[in-house]
């Protein structure tokens, strides 16, 4: 191993404390938070609609995030009318009737023709024996190192390793970000008449593929401005992996035979929870002993590859031998919940304000179940690109530039201390407890109401704990936000979880087994100190910073 | 977790320190960069996929530090297995033109009915 730590030399600006006398300060139109597919996708909008775009990504546009670092499927339907109709009745009874078909049909229709440029744009999908292009799957670093250049052939200006920590704001709506710059220990503020926030979902560092990147800061930016959020309590969702490994891609397992520690055999026909109950037991393993010839073993890995390389390095053969599976946590970018958009451009109920890809909800395609990775690709994909042209035309509308405004910094919890002589947050510990509350299978899989009430007690009395004092490098800084946004994201989703009293898609009750009828409607989720949950469209939706109070169900709270 | 930058390889590009997405090297000046926050890497392999020159290795294991040896790694192919994998560096072919994603549906266990 090489020498860890530091040596002569050695730069680490992100650890020093920042220079706050020497900002990185500059203007645009549009400000995209994020360098997954959806963040390029809004930027590139953006950019073909004549706004000067930058993009800031936690990481690097390219590789950081869910899509980058192994294979996607994407929703790839032919435009036959049947075969559209069959797409969306199918998806419209698995997400519980909460998704709308036009939505389905607009991203079908939008994602078709998109991959087609993706292609011109020199994406090798690979062909039939006909010749014609398959393009209904994505390698993720091929994708993504393409749309790096795409986006910045359109004049988009990238500033890698610059999380995004708190928005500005005045009575007109939102007026840009601010945040850090690891690799030069700078502060940024970049004032925008519009942003989008397209910085994914929240995984709570629970370590699948590419996801601790993904930790909730844009649904915080957002509800702090007052921004409304849809369908947190299907954040129920849960990836097979090798044990001890990080690959949560779970297809291939689709060849495999599970077993526990004494070799009999889980039986999954039919019951989705078995891996779960069997995990809740002890140890399972996994051996792909349905590829039984060598044909099936070199379709299997030239379609998954990143899903044996770390069995190959483990010393596995994992089509022979039993090698250990968990299942791994993956909250809100497999869930469904994320910012409420309120058009069919990702506008938000803040002025000038979009969200896209895992940061917006998606329950509008893929109702209460989990879009897989094939709709939240698309997903990702259409309401990128739809946002981005969104903000663009907004920007260039704007009267008002942004150097002539007023702006103030909107962060709370993990940027800036509640009080004068207020503690230091004690992130690693913040991150450690909320973890504990969302990832155990027996809180958060196998959700009863007095337990989920319980864990959201525990998770609310943290929130004090995450308004403490930040600390004062990139690193510091980014990590206290970071938990902030966790222990916020987890009382959302319990919350919301317990106002649904029911079982409807990923969302189950144990004292509710049934799914009710007079439930089949989404519930918005808003507020950041006090919390509150109202069924969409039963109250009129609120710019305000604090909607009104309901009344329909009894606020659980802090 | 990312366990070796491979001195003898390395050519000081610094292009691992920019895509890392967890933030995991520190540039330093006139030599390789180092690992400075190693809990914090996310096994996530897409260092391996960019390094130019196969001087950087992953382990499988997301949760523990194990010890390497580069000789060892060399030996096996297990440095710029990845790449190659992926069909990255000049003069290979994509995975993403190979992609055997379609085929799946024909070898589906399901269908044994």
């Amino acid at each position: 191993m090489s020498e860890v730590g530091r040596v002569n030399g050695q730069r680490s600006p992100s650890s020093e404390p920042i220079r706050a006398d020497d900002p990185i300060k500059f203007d645009t139109d549009v400000l995209v938070l994020g360098g997954g597919p959806a963040g390029a996708w809004a930027a590139y909008g953006a950019a073909s609609r004549g706004a000067r775009v930058t993009l800031v990504d936690k990481g690097y546009l390219g590789s950081s995030g869910a899509t980058a670092p192994g294979g996607n499927n994407v929703l790839y339907v032919e435009p036959d009318q049947k075969l559209r109709d069959e797409a969306v009745a199918s998806r419209m009874a698995q997400g519980g009737y909460l998704s709308e078909a036009r939505w389905i049909h607009r991203i079908l229709d939008n994602v078709y023709e998109q991959l087609k440029l993706v292609e011109q744009w020199g994406y090798p999908f690979p062909k039939d024996e006909y010749g014609n292009s398959q393009r209904s799957h994505l390698q993720g670093p091929e994708y993504m190192k393409l749309m790096r250049n795409v986006v910045k052939k359109a004049g988009v200006r990238i500033l890698d390793q610059s999380p995004a920590l708190e928005l500005l704001v005045d009575s007109h709506g939102v007026g840009g970000a601010r945040g850090v710059s690891r690799l030069e220990g700078l502060p940024w503020e970049i004032r925008a008449s519009a942003v989008v926030i397209a910085t994914g979902g929240c995984a709570f560092l629970a370590g699948g593929l590419g996801c601790n990147v993904l930790t909730g800061e844009g649904l915080l930016m957002a509800a702090e401005l007052g921004a409304e959020l849809s369908g947190m309590e299907f954040a129920r969702h849960y990836a097979p992996s090798a044990g001890g490994g990080t690959v949560t891609r779970g297809r291939t397992l689709g060849w495999g035979t599970f077993s526990r520690e004494d070799g009999t055999v889980v039986d999954r026909r039919g019951d989705p929870d078995a891996l779960a109950r069997a995990l809740l037991d002890g140890p399972v393993y996994a051996v792909l002993d349905k590829a039984d010839t060598p044909e099936k073993r070199r379709i299997l890995r030239g379609a998954h590859a990143i899903f044996f390389l770390p069995l190959d390095r483990a010393g596995f053969d994992p089509f022979t031998q039993r090698f250990p599976v968990t299942l791994r946590y993956e909250g809100t970018v497999r869930g469904v919940g994320g910012i409420r958009i309120t058009g069919d451009d990702c506008s938000t109920t803040i002025p000038g304000l979009y969200a896209a890809g895992d940061a917006a909800s998606r329950q509008l395609v893929t109702g209460a179940s989990s879009g897989g990775g094939a709709f939240n690709a698309a997903w990702a994909l259409s309401s990128g690109g739809w946002s981005g042209e969104a903000a663009a035309q907004y920007a260039l509308s704007l009267g008002r530039k942004p150097h002539e405004r007023t702006l103030q910094a909107a962060g709370r919890a993990g940027v800036q201390s509640a009080s004068t002589g207020s503690a230091s947050i004690e992130t690693a510990a913040v991150i450690k407890a909320v973890q504990s509350e969302v990832f155990p299978l027996e809180i958060n899989y196998f959700r009863s109401v007095p337990v989920l009430e319980q864990s959201l007690r525990r998770l609310n009395a943290l929130w004090p704990a995450v308004n403490g004092a930040p600390g004062t490098s990139a690193d510091e800084l980014l990590r206290s936000r970071e938990a902030a946004a966790m222990v916020q994201t987890a009382r959302w989703s319990h919350t919301a979880a317990l106002a649904r009293t029911e079982t409807r898609g990923m969302h189950t009750f144990a004292e509710y087994p049934d799914t009710d009828p007079r439930q089949q409607r989404r519930l918005t989720t808003a507020g950041v100190e006090t919390i509150r949950v109202r069924p969409e469209g039963l109250a009129p939706a609120s710019a305000h910073p604090e909607p009104h109070p309901i009344s329909w169900r009894k606020a659980v709270a802090a | 977790m990312i366990e070796l930058v491979s001195v003898s390889r390395c050519i000081e590009c610094n292009l691992c320190v920019k895509v890392c997405p967890t933030h995991v090297f520190d540039e330093v000046e006139g030599a390789a960069p180092v690992i400075a926050r190693q809990s914090d890497c996310q096994t996530c392999f897409i260092c391996e996929a960019y390094c130019p020159v196969d001087a950087l290795y992953v382990a499988p294991f997301a949760d523990r530090s194990v010890p390497v040896s580069e000789d060892d790694l060399e030996e096996s192919g297990a440095l710029g297995g990845w790449r190659a994998t992926i069909g990255w560096g000049p003069g290979r072919t994509p995975i993403a033109k190979t992609d055997s994603t379609p085929l799946l549906e024909s070898i589906s266990p399901r269908r044994r009915g």
